[in-house]
């Protein structure tokens, strides 16, 4: 479903991926790790189309063509949704007015008929339940004032809604006590499917606790270091992300 | 009878001359001294000009260039559904045409024992005693009201009395139909103590002629008293809009005032608040949206004289085409006014290559037990949030024109009749530009 | 509070610590301007002929100008007339060619101000062009600059041996037609200081000049210019202290600075002159026009001033953002006690694109004093994705002081950005208490929140005025509680 192939990305000048290369296919769940400044947080906002990363060499392709084509919302209207981690503020928009637009927006995209406010109420509400989350929170400003928590979940009731076929997931982890980090990690669980491909970005392997991934990726200086199974985050959260001497692709790197 | 005057202030002092003895309230010996001194002040020292501290921004040359006609020439036969398009379902209206009372389009409803809502023409021929100090209190604020006092010809005189509680806004509605009319209402808004009440002001035009507003608005709060007063300007693209709005607090008043700056070629309102005793609140909220070659001025001045008040204010403008806003905020503390505390923010979305914006806060402090801060940004909108909508497939067109409406909305949502926010609403949704 | 307040007033009417006045022989024009005047100053100068024709225009432009009324600014009328416009110290005529020529008295002038020439020449490496009145008596470290190329001398010697960057700079940032006191400065400026930074050199010390004020009615006039050429480096310092003296004077220098491609200038300033008495009598009337301008793409200027003294300040030292990404700071301390009456702030020119400013100000009033900020930023058509910050706040110590905010701000462009934010409060009851009751005296408690309140802005001067300005501070403030 997803293919990075020696992608090399620079942000204001400054080369933050260095040739990476990743194969995801549908119905895996990937797990990239890494320290920070490692470049995971990059690599969600160049798949999901951010301005101002300069892709100056390799390619992306998403369902066998150039994602890199597409702009912002032509990504999430194909059905590439990154769950941010820290999710934007926008006072004066309601949440429920905010999910409605996005949810319509994808359906017109796939010629599907727009839900009418009832029809899209009696989905949400649905969905809050599955989250956890109380009815208020559509009728607040998107994220003003939620907690951090409340703001993750958000996040994850996105995808829910939404129905990705690419899930990314941007420290979708961090800042959770347990029982919220419960409900995420089941929202995500739930949206495991043949058709789907999810891939985290976490600095911590807690998450990989509850949703075991296919697949672990160790990012470091720009470019995948390791790839191995969920025995490799283990190993990762005993020995943290120290530079063995045997660790290729790690001799520039400095700490 | 009809005199068309030349723009210069003499020519306003020549047709003063011809017509004042018909104005209302000529058995006024007090009105017609101020009447005279007023246009006396006026001729002698014009219109403002750019030299004016006060008026640095705003070029008034194209109203003094103007030839516009002191008496409408006809009555107007206006069509109640042309009311009906702007009147609100549930308020007590006053409909005033080319700036003249029409009761036959008015439709006053219920109103508690002892209110008053009628014609200030009507009010100043009937009463006698008219208390003097209710209408010439105030050291004029411009040559404008200076202007005003010398012409007004009609308005609304609302007079709330002690402890009145309106359910329903009461709606002063203004409707402009001929070309080339100086309309000059004068509205006087009087709370009693403990009233409450909503007032919406509100000019609008049939047709897209060039005429004058010049219209000055006194307001007295009783003590315990909470008055809400919207202005809602929906002058024609070609109109003049110049507006005065004076401000009484009395003890433990609550004040709150919206401006809602939508239509004119050049409009400005200025907007003074005095407290005049202690522990009373103003809110002053505006919003203008400006396109083409517009030009709208906003003027707040709010005099904290007495200890213990406090000011909010808002104003939130969004720019596009070529049009240009001016926004001045004065807060002045006076030495005995301890305890005082105020707030004013002002945010501008500049939408386009051609907009401008002149924007000054102003603070003027002398005491010191105070709490008193200002704000004001100009900028485009926070492209974090454009971003996050696009990363929600919605493109990016209308997550621009999402955030510019929330931008707007917040304005809004602060207006306490619900029928004038969803009326108010509409017109956002009409008037902002879809990119 | 009370008791508080009693403390204050003792603390506040301290006298002027520098207030003495040393008796000197000087060389002083009769009062009175006219062309005559101007010629007699450029003559006795040696000045070459664009310098006098110069002088002239200003002159003739200035009589065709009013002096300006201010809406919070209130003074008794000057008069020009009776203003002698040019004085010299008498040992100057002789050409002291170094320290151990230089007339004793001045010296021990200048140690009593705690600017000892010869130690700091030691031990501050600062190189020191002190002005006594109108011109420059001492030079030092002068040889060691100048083996980088580095030029700093008085503007009279700039005038005489570097007329063509004198020609070339000269008024490009400060027009003679400016405003009525850099008009009247262009005509009469008496001397000041001149520096030239070549491309490519970072100034290894910091430059500094004190400026003091001596002789009776003698208008003081300084002239500065820096010019830091392409890739170049200058911190320049500027403090003063004046002498207690009984009538009012006034002082209109003019300051200019000019950065080139990717160079940067940092000016800071410490001024203390005489304020007058508490009750208002005599003090420095300081009218200065301070601007400069980042011509080069890439290039920074930043003011930093520490405004204590002066009867009244009225000064807003400016950037004019021309290149493209430029960088354009201020940085601003004013206090105001007894009848002082401050209006200060500054202009923020953006034409460049990406051009950036930033400004805090941190105002004091105690006392009757007046404290105004007055700004401008203003976002030229050019300037496309400028950005402006300012925050600027205000302390009250006492009911009697008074403090204003007035930001002019003016956006013609759709693409820049600018925020502006100010408050007012006075000082925190609860902090005195707080302060008060882990032991610290009043004033103490006070001097530590004031300096608090303006950290941010003594973080930007070097350590050793920092150390100055917050002393100074003390002095003007301590015991200040409404």
């Amino acid at each position: 479903m997803l293919d990075i192939r020696n992608l090399h990305v620079s942000v204001d000048g400054k080369p933050i991926l260095k040739g990476l290369d990743l194969s995801v296919k549908a119905g895996e769940v990937h797990a990239i790790m890494g320290p920070n400044g490692s470049g995971k947080s990059t690599l969600a906002h160049v798949l999901a189309g951010r301005e101002g990363y300069v892709v100056s060499s390799g390619e992306i392709l998403y369902q066998g063509s150039n994602l890199l084509e597409l702009n912002v919302e032509e990504r999430a209207q194909q059905g590439i949704l990154l769950a941010f981690q820290y999710p934007v503020e926008i006072p004066g928009v309601a949440n429920v007015y905010f999910l409605k637009a996005a949810l319509n927006a994808l359906r017109r995209h796939r010629g599907l008929p727009e839900l009418d406010a009832i029809d899209f109420l009696a989905l949400i509400r649905n969905k809050l339940k599955q989250m956890e989350m109380d009815e208020s929170l559509l009728y607040r400003p998107v994220n003003q004032g939620f907690s951090g928590g409340e703001k993750k979940r958000n996040e994850i009731l996105q995808m829910v809604l939404l129905e990705p076929t690419l899930a990314l997931l941007d420290e979708s982890d961090s800042g959770l006590d347990i029982d919220a980090l419960k409900v995420v990690a089941a929202g995500i669980n739930g949206l495991r499917s043949p058709q789907r491909a999810i891939v985290l970005v976490t600095h911590y392997q807690r998450l990989l606790d509850y949703v075991v991934p296919d697949k672990v990726h160790v990012l470091a200086d720009g470019r995948i270091a390791r790839s191995g199974g969920r025995e490799l985050a283990i190993e990762l959260e005993r020995t943290g992300y120290g530079t063995p001497a045997d660790h290729p692709g790690r001799q520039a790197a400095t700490p | 009878m009809n005199a068309r005057v030349p723009g210069s202030a003499a020519d306003y002092l020549g047709a003063f001359r011809r017509i004042s003895g018909i104005l209302p309230g000529q058995h006024l010996d007090w009105l017609r001294q101020a009447r005279a001194e007023a246009i006396g002040r006026f001729s002698q020292q014009g219109f403002p000009t750019l030299h004016d501290e006060d008026w640095k921004y705003t070029s008034v040359a194209s109203i003094e260039k103007g030839r516009f006609n002191i008496l409408p020439t006809a009555s107007d036969n206006l069509l109640a559904p042309q009311v009906a398009l702007h009147a609100l379902p549930d308020s007590h209206l006053l409909v005033f045409v080319n700036g003249r009372l029409d009761p036959g389009l008015s439709r006053p409803g219920r109103l508690p024992p002892g209110t008053v809502l009628s014609s200030l023409a009507y009010q100043l021929e009937q009463d006698q005693d008219w208390p003097e100090d209710t209408l010439v209190t105030y050291p004029p604020a411009s040559p404008f009201a200076d202007l005003n006092l010398a012409f007004m010809a009609d308005g609304a005189y609302v007079r709330l009395p002690p402890e009145a509680a309106l359910a329903a806004p009461i709606q002063l509605l203004f409707i402009t139909s001929e070309a080339n009319l100086a309309v000059q209402p004068r509205n006087l808004l009087v709370a009693g103590a403990g009233s409450s009440a909503s007032i919406v002001e509100q000019h609008v035009a049939l047709g897209e002629s060039s005429y004058f507003t010049n219209t000055v608005t006194d307001i007295l709060v009783g003590s315990g008293a909470t008055l809400e007063h919207h202005k809602v300007q929906q002058e024609s693209p070609a109109a003049f809009h110049i507006a005065t709005v004076n401000v009484s607090q009395a003890a433990k008043s609550r004040f709150t005032s919206t401006s809602f700056a939508l239509g004119a070629r050049l409009a400005r309102t200025g907007i003074a608040v005095k407290f005049q005793a202690e522990d009373a609140h103003c809110t002053l909220d505006g919003l203008y949206l400006s396109d083409g070659r517009q030009h709208v001025d906003h003027h707040t001045w709010i005099d904290h004289q007495k200890p213990r008040c406090t000011s909010r204010e808002l104003y939130k403008g969004i720019l596009n085409g070529a049009s240009r806003a001016v926004f001045n905020g004065r807060v002045v503390v006076h030495p005995d006014a301890q305890g005082s505390d105020a707030q004013q923010t002002n945010h501008n979305l500049l939408l386009s290559e051609n907009a401008e914006i002149d924007t000054k806060p102003q603070l003027e402090i002398w005491a010191d037990d105070v709490k008193c801060s200002h704000g004001a940004t100009v900028g485009q909108l926070d492209e974090d949030q454009v971003y996050y909508l696009r990363a929600r497939g919605i493109g990016e067109a209308s997550a621009r024109v999402i955030l510019t409406r929330a931008f707007a909305k917040e304005i809004i949502d602060r207006v306490g009749p619900l029928s004038l926010q969803e009326r108010l609403d509409q017109l956002l949704q009409h008037k902002l530009p879809r990119q | 509070m009370l008791k508080e307040a009693t403390k204050l007033d003792e603390l506040v009417s301290r006298e002027y610590q520098h207030g003495f006045h040393t008796d000197l022989e000087t060389d002083t024009l009769s009062q009175g301007l006219n062309e005559a005047v101007i010629r007699l100053i450029s003559a006795k100068k040696e000045e070459p002929e664009f310098m006098l024709d110069w002088r002239l225009q200003a002159y003739r432009h200035w009589l065709t100008m009013r002096e300006p009324g201010w809406s919070t600014i209130h003074h008794p009328p000057i008069d020009y007339q009776a203003i002698s416009y040019y004085s010299a110290p008498k040992s100057r005529q002789d050409g002291p060619q170094s320290l151990a020529e230089v007339d004793p008295e001045l010296l021990r002038t200048y140690e009593k101000l705690g600017v000892p020439l010869q130690e700091r020449e030691i031990l501050a490496g600062v190189a020191v062009d002190a002005v006594f009145d109108s011109v420059s008596v001492a030079t030092t470290f002068k040889a060691k600059l100048g083996e980088l190329g580095i030029i700093f001398c008085s503007f009279s010697e700039a005038v005489r041996e570097h007329p063509e960057l004198v020609r070339q700079y000269l008024g490009s940032v400060v027009p003679y037609t400016d405003n009525y006191f850099a008009s009247l400065n262009s005509a009469v400026f008496s001397d000041g200081s001149f520096c030239y930074i070549p491309p490519g050199v970072h100034c290894p010390m910091e430059l500094s000049t004190y400026f003091r004020i001596n002789a009776i009615n003698t208008g003081q006039f300084e002239r500065t210019l820096i010019i830091a050429d392409r890739d170049s480096y200058v911190s320049y310092l500027e403090g003063c202290t004046a002498p207690m003296r009984d009538e009012n004077q006034l002082h209109a220098a003019v300051v200019e600075l000019i950065a080139l491609e990717n160079a940067q200038i940092r000016y800071a300033t410490v001024q203390n002159w005489y304020p007058g008495d508490k009750e208002g009598r005599g003090g420095i009337y300081n009218f200065v026009t301070k601007r400069g301008e980042c011509r080069g793409d890439n290039s920074r200027i930043s003011w930093t001033q520490v405004e204590t003294g002066s009867a009244i300040t009225w000064k807003y030292p400016s950037v004019i953002l021309r290149g493209d990404n430029a960088q354009g700071e201020f940085h601003s301390v004013a206090l105001t006690n007894n009848y002082q009456q401050a209006d200060t702030g500054t202009k923020m020119i953006h034409l460049g694109r990406n051009t950036r400013s930033n400004i805090v100000s941190k105002g004091i009033s105690a006392g009757h004093g007046h404290n105004a900020y007055r700004g401008l930023v203003k976002m030229a058509k050019s300037a496309v994705g400028a950005r402006n910050y300012s925050q600027c706040d205000s302390l009250l110590l006492g009911d009697k002081c008074a403090a204003h905010t007035f930001p002019y701000i003016e956006v013609k462009h759709p693409s820049a950005r600018v925020e502006h934010e100010a408050t007012t409060s006075r000082i925190g009851e609860d902090q005195l208490f707080y302060c008060q009751s882990r032991g610290l005296s009043a004033e103490d408690a006070v001097s530590m929140i004031v300096n608090g309140f303006c950290k941010e802005v003594f973080q930007e001067l070097p350590m050793e005025f920092a150390v100055e300005a917050q002393k100074l501070l003390g002095v003007s403030l301590e015991g200040s509680i409404g």
